[in-house]
């Protein structure tokens, strides 16, 4: 018989390897992570905000000793118009209390730091190689193809945690062809800034205080896309993300956009006289929960972006990849006490993510891709509204506030009309109820 | 900032054995109406030469992203090698 090379082979060396990796290495149990970087994280990209609590039931205060930059008090969310921004957010001082919700980190740095981690409780990691292809028996897999000579490697169960390109979750057919529609292409610089910059610009106190800013609005006309700022020690990180089809079909140049955005004047003022040190890009699967493949087979589950676990709207996708790595391991510890890796065992995982906050999330938001892809306008229209409405009323020339007042209840009435507003409220409410 | 000089600022280790990427039927690009690869990249790899009537990638400046294999499925998508391709300083 064909011995196994280790008991579990988990392919990507991301949040959600990496978690599953730790959960099974501290069971004892014989793990490989392989990773086709130089190093886990080399090829990562995140717009770098890191949810504490997740990774925090695993290692405990990992903050205190993980390379994070600042700890966020302050969430801004920007509506933008060609001319204007109008601001909105929360800073809390609960937020500058240990433990803290969240940070700003670097992938490059923290999820190497996490190898790190993962190594030491005793998984193997095998860098710079690229899983080719699954090993199969009948419909079961027991195996991966590396692109190394004599590369074949045996096991009980194969977990891919390969990211949103997954190829193995395609090979399996458990999922279909990604579309245009369910991927977003995100961009991002690092601008680096002295810290007492960062924190005058930003109104903190300390270069361990950080601040977000979430970007949406008529700015970003006819096309569903996000932009962030994100302060780092001495740098910030600045992007955007655009779903794919929108990109493609106002025939745009990414990194134009960008340009663009980084010379509106509300943001050109908070990068001014920084240096842009690194550049990059990746997809996000933005698609939601009709978008995730079926999440485990024979031998095989699937986790974090290969799954298409992304809340895009709160921006978590690192967590839900960390959290569903750890179902993944628990499914497995708890098969391998019965000695059957079939999918009927298997399918206790998608129980376990159905019942946690990830799938529940996901479904609070499942309708959401499909709204704004027939109601683009949401998040142009109304913002657009909420902007002049707020110039309107801020602007003394001699009106009277109520006569404003009415003027914005008349171009409500004209621009949108009370009845779409309202076919709208009822629209979204049905959604999300 | 141009395209250009931020493709500077990316570390790569460069395969200069093999191309991780090519298209399946370069007649495709010939008739390719708008040739989305050559504009969605955001790193710059693809450019059509009108003159040669051929489509040249310039694969040493992937940055691995995905995105050309969803726009056009003529497009041959690989993994560089392992160890090769893009490597952040930052991520
Ligand atoms: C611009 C941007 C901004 C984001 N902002 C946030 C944010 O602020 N907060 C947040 O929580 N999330 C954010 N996300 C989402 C988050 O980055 C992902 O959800 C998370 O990284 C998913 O983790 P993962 O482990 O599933 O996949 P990944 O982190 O993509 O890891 C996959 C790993 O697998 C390796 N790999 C892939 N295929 C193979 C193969 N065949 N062989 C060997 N190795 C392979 C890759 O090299 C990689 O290391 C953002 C994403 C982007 C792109
Ligand atoms: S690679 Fe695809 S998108 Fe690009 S020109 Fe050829 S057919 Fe068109
Ligand atoms: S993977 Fe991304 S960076 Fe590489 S060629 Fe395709 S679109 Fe360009």
């Amino acid at each position: 018989m064909r011995k196994n090379d280790f008991d579990v082979i988990i392919v990507g060396a991301g949040p959600a390897g990496l978690a599953a990796g730790y959960v099974l290495a501290k069971e004892g149990i014989s793990v490989a992570i392989i990773e086709r970087g130089i190093f886990p994280g080399s090829k990562n990209v995140m717009g770098g905000i890191f949810y504490r609590s997740s990774l925090d039931d695993l290692i405990p205060d990992f903050y205190k000793e993980a390379p994070i930059e600042r700890h966020i008090v302050e969430q801004k969310i920007w509506l933008l118009s060609g001319d204007s921004m109008f601001s909105t957010g929360i800073k809390s001082e609960k937020y500058n209390a240990e433990p803290y919700n969240c940070f700003s980190i670097f992938r490059a740095k923290f999820d190497k730091w996490f190898a790190k981690k993962v190594a030491d409780a005793s998984a193997m990691i095998i860098n710079e190689t690229v899983v080719k292809d699954l090993i199969l028996d009948g419909d079961r897999v027991i195996g991966v193809k590396t692109d190394r000579p004599n590369g074949d490697l045996y096991c009980d169960v194969v977990i891919a945690a390969d990211g949103v390109n997954s190829f193995l979750t395609k090979s399996l057919g458990l999922r279909k062809k990604i579309t245009t529609n369910n991927v977003a292409l995100a961009l991002k610089e690092i601008i680096e800034l002295p810290d007492k910059v960062i924190n005058d610009r930003f109104g903190v106190s300390g270069s361990s205080e950080g601040v977000t800013i979430e970007i949406t609005g008529p700015y970003f006309d006819k096309m569903r896309a996000i932009g962030f700022v994100y302060t780092n020690r001495n740098s910030l990180s600045l992007g955007l993300g655009v779903v794919t089809e929108d990109m493609v079909k106002l025939k745009i140049n990414p990194n134009d956009l960008l340009e663009e955005f980084k010379s509106h004047p509300a943001i050109k003022p908070l990068i001014n006289g920084g240096e842009t040190k690194e550049y990059m890009a990746h997809l996000i699967p933005e698609g939601g929960y009709y978008s995730m493949p079926k999440l485990y087979s024979n031998g095989f589950m699937v986790v974090g972006d290969a799954a298409m676990l992304v809340n895009s709207i709160h921006r978590e996708g690192a967590n839900l990849a960390i959290e569903s790595g750890k179902f993944a391991a628990r499914t497995y510890i708890e098969a391998r006490k019965i000695g059957d890796f079939s999918q009927k065992t298997l399918s206790s995982y998608q129980k376990k993510l159905e019942e946690s906050f990830v799938l529940r999330d996901l479904k609070t938001y499942k309708n959401l891709p499909k709204l704004l892809e027939e109601k683009q306008y949401l998040i142009s229209k109304y913002p657009k509204f909420i902007i002049d409405a707020m110039y309107e009323m801020y602007n003394v020339d001699k009106v009277s506030k109520s006569e404003k007042i009415k003027l914005i209840m008349n171009r409500a009435k004209k621009e949108l009309g009370y009845f779409n507003i309202l076919k709208d409220v009822f629209s979204v409410w049905r959604d999300f109820r | 900032m141009r395209i250009e000089d931020k493709l500077y600022l990316i570390g790569y280790n460069i395969d200069e054995e093999e191309s991780h990427l090519g298209v399946s039927d370069p007649e495709e690009c010939k008739k390719c109406l708008g040739r989305p690869c050559t504009h969605i990249c955001p790193a710059g790899v693809y450019s059509y030469d009108d003159e040669e009537g051929k489509l040249s990638i310039n694969y040493d400046a992937c940055v691995e992203c995905g995105t050309c294999r969803i726009v056009c499925s003529y497009i041959t998508w690989r993994y560089p090698r392992g160890g090769f391709g893009v490597q952040y300083k930052f991520g």
